[in-house]
């Protein structure tokens, strides 16, 4: 008989990285569907090249450093897939394929592998994306096609790109900020296929509500205070899939959930302070680098008092 | 630290190679990050870095034991800034286009630690012909170091060495390259590499020996 000796804890449960990952591609598979619907087989191309570039890059890291290939645990391929899907539709394969490669080689591998960066990869990977292209980047191209009846109407063939739904909210009705009929990156504009899949992650435990839910509160709260309409700031730009796949990465945000709402709250008043300055075509993926980077401080500031310990005076 | 036996060719060697100043000291990153905005801008810095590395290398060897202890860097500082005001108004009068793209960076020469640190650590301690040695393999290895640097962030950030085109009309320049971002990430990547392979000599030679 073969005993085993380890330290606790001993429960084994059936998480682990694989089934997470798995539960986070379920929940991303709305938003993908109606992504591929909206803007057309390009869209879906543009979502391969990253999904395959991610993985890709990741397998050879591995290999060529003699490191444990871990490309099943499926996180390359969440990467890859919120990396795309922060992209526009009309994007040249070589920039997801590129910023793939910064995301899993970059900001990921080198930093030590899963669990050891310190940014969002797909999110630094969008930032630097966006610092190097802009023209590629700040375009917005309506969808090719329309969900349900609306007056927009369908930009078609010559799709001309338009600037993104958040300079005037006010130009669209709150019914096509929530269907997607609105210019956009190619995840970003259903708000319906997000919250499907955010309901999906908040019913298997995948995430909890906090980061989320604060952080676009805050932005509503903030709009609403300096006179603007909450719901369509909430409804318009990368809000709604920002706070929901992406500051929620596990390795990227405070530990405890006073941190988290810490966090939280920081993001939504970055995000509304960038949108006001209109610097940039959109906040949300500055403010939850500028978040990361904090995350560590939150983490010193809201550790518990360890039961025992009393406390120094300095 | 004067050794009789430390050839001039191997003081010369040793600051292009073994010792280079930014791949192997880490020194005077901040000129580093500034100035390889392209090849041609870190090759003008570089060459004015190595013109005060030696002058001042060389005039500080001979005062060395006429410069009280108490006062030395104030007297070293005196020495460099006089060389990093004839280099200015060089660079100024010959090569204006250099003058206007690095700018502030020039007078900063005179804090550049690279060049403190080898008034202290070296020309103050070392012949005047040794410390000649040293000056010059120091500055040509932060010359080299510079220009390697400019050339890849010129290459990504642009499309060219030295405004040489180097890909087609096609080619999509990545700006963040020539960016501070760019620079610190390019840096840090070539400085990895070159560490990785440090190892790996090292360890061969140790493995043999």
């Amino acid at each position: 008989m073969k005993l085993r000796l380890s330290t606790g804890p001993h429960y084994l449960s059936r998480e682990n990285t694989q089934t997470l990952m798995l539960d986070v591609l379920i929940a991303l598979v709305p938003t993908t569907a109606a992504g591929i619907y909206l803007f057309g087989t390009q869209a879906a191309w543009v979502l391969a090249v990253a999904v395959a570039s991610a993985v890709v890059c990741e397998f050879l890291f591995q290999k060529l450093a003699k490191r444990p290939v871990r490309i099943m645990d499926l996180s390359a391929v969440v990467t890859g897939l919120i990396l795309g899907l922060n992209l526009p539709s009309d994007a040249p394969l070589w920039l997801p394929a590129i910023g793939s490669a910064i995301a899993v080689l970059l900001v990921k591998e080198l930093f030590g592998g899963l669990g050891h960066n310190f940014m969002n990869p797909a999110m630094l990977a969008r930032g630097i994306l966006l610092a190097s292209w802009p023209a590629r980047m700040s375009v917005y191209l309506m969808p090719a096609r329309v969900l349900g009846t609306t007056n927009v109407v369908p930009a078609g063939a010559d799709a001309v790109s338009a600037a993104t739904a958040l300079i005037r909210p006010q130009g669209y009705e709150v019914y096509d900020l929530l269907l997607g009929n609105i210019p956009g990156t190619i995840g970003e504009v259903c708000k319906i296929a997000i919250l499907i899949g955010f309901l999906y992650m908040l019913f298997v435990g995948t995430v909890t509500w906090h980061i989320p839910v604060v952080f676009v509160g805050t932005v509503a709260v903030f709009t609403w205070l300096i006179g603007g309409d909450p719901l369509k700031a909430v409804l318009s730009g990368g809000l709604l899939f920002g706070a929901i796949f992406m500051a929620t990465d596990y390795v990227t945000n405070p530990m405890l959930k006073v941190g988290q709402i810490i966090f939280a709250l920081g993001c939504g008043i970055l995000v509304s302070v960038i949108r006001l300055t209109r610097a940039y075509p959109e906040g949300v993926t500055y403010a939850i680098l500028l978040m990361n980077i904090l995350t560590p401080l939150i983490d010193r500031l809201t550790t518990r008092k360890v039961y025992g310990t009393v406390k120094k005076h300095a | 630290m004067p050794d009789k036996k430390v050839t001039m060719r191997g003081v010369f060697v040793n600051g292009i190679l073994n010792e280079n100043p930014i791949f192997r000291l880490v020194l005077g990153v901040c000129p580093t990050l500034a100035a390889t905005t392209s090849a041609t801008n870190g090759l003008g810095m570089g060459l004015a870095a190595t013109f005060v590395l030696l002058g001042s290398n060389m005039v500080i060897s001979m005062l060395r034991n006429l410069i009280p202890d108490k006062v030395r860097i104030p007297a070293f500082i005196v020495v460099i800034s006089t060389f990093v005001t004839i280099v200015q108004m060089l660079i100024q009068a010959f090569v204006p286009s250099l003058y206007e793209s690095l700018g502030l960076f020039i007078p900063l020469i005179v804090v550049n630690c690279i060049i403190l640190a080898r008034a202290e650590a070296f020309a103050a301690k070392n012949s005047v012909m040794h410390s000649a040695a040293d000056g010059l393999g120091m500055g040509l290895g932060f010359t080299a170091a510079l220009i390697l640097l400019g050339s890849i962030r010129e290459l990504l950030g642009n499309g060219t060495i030295f405004e040489n085109a180097v890909f087609g009309a096609n080619f999509e320049p990545m700006l963040l390259a020539v960016m501070a971002p760019g620079g610190f990430i390019v840096f840090g990547l070539v400085l990895g590499i070159i560490n990785a392979v440090v190892n790996r000599v090292s360890a061969k030679k140790g493995a043999q020996a």
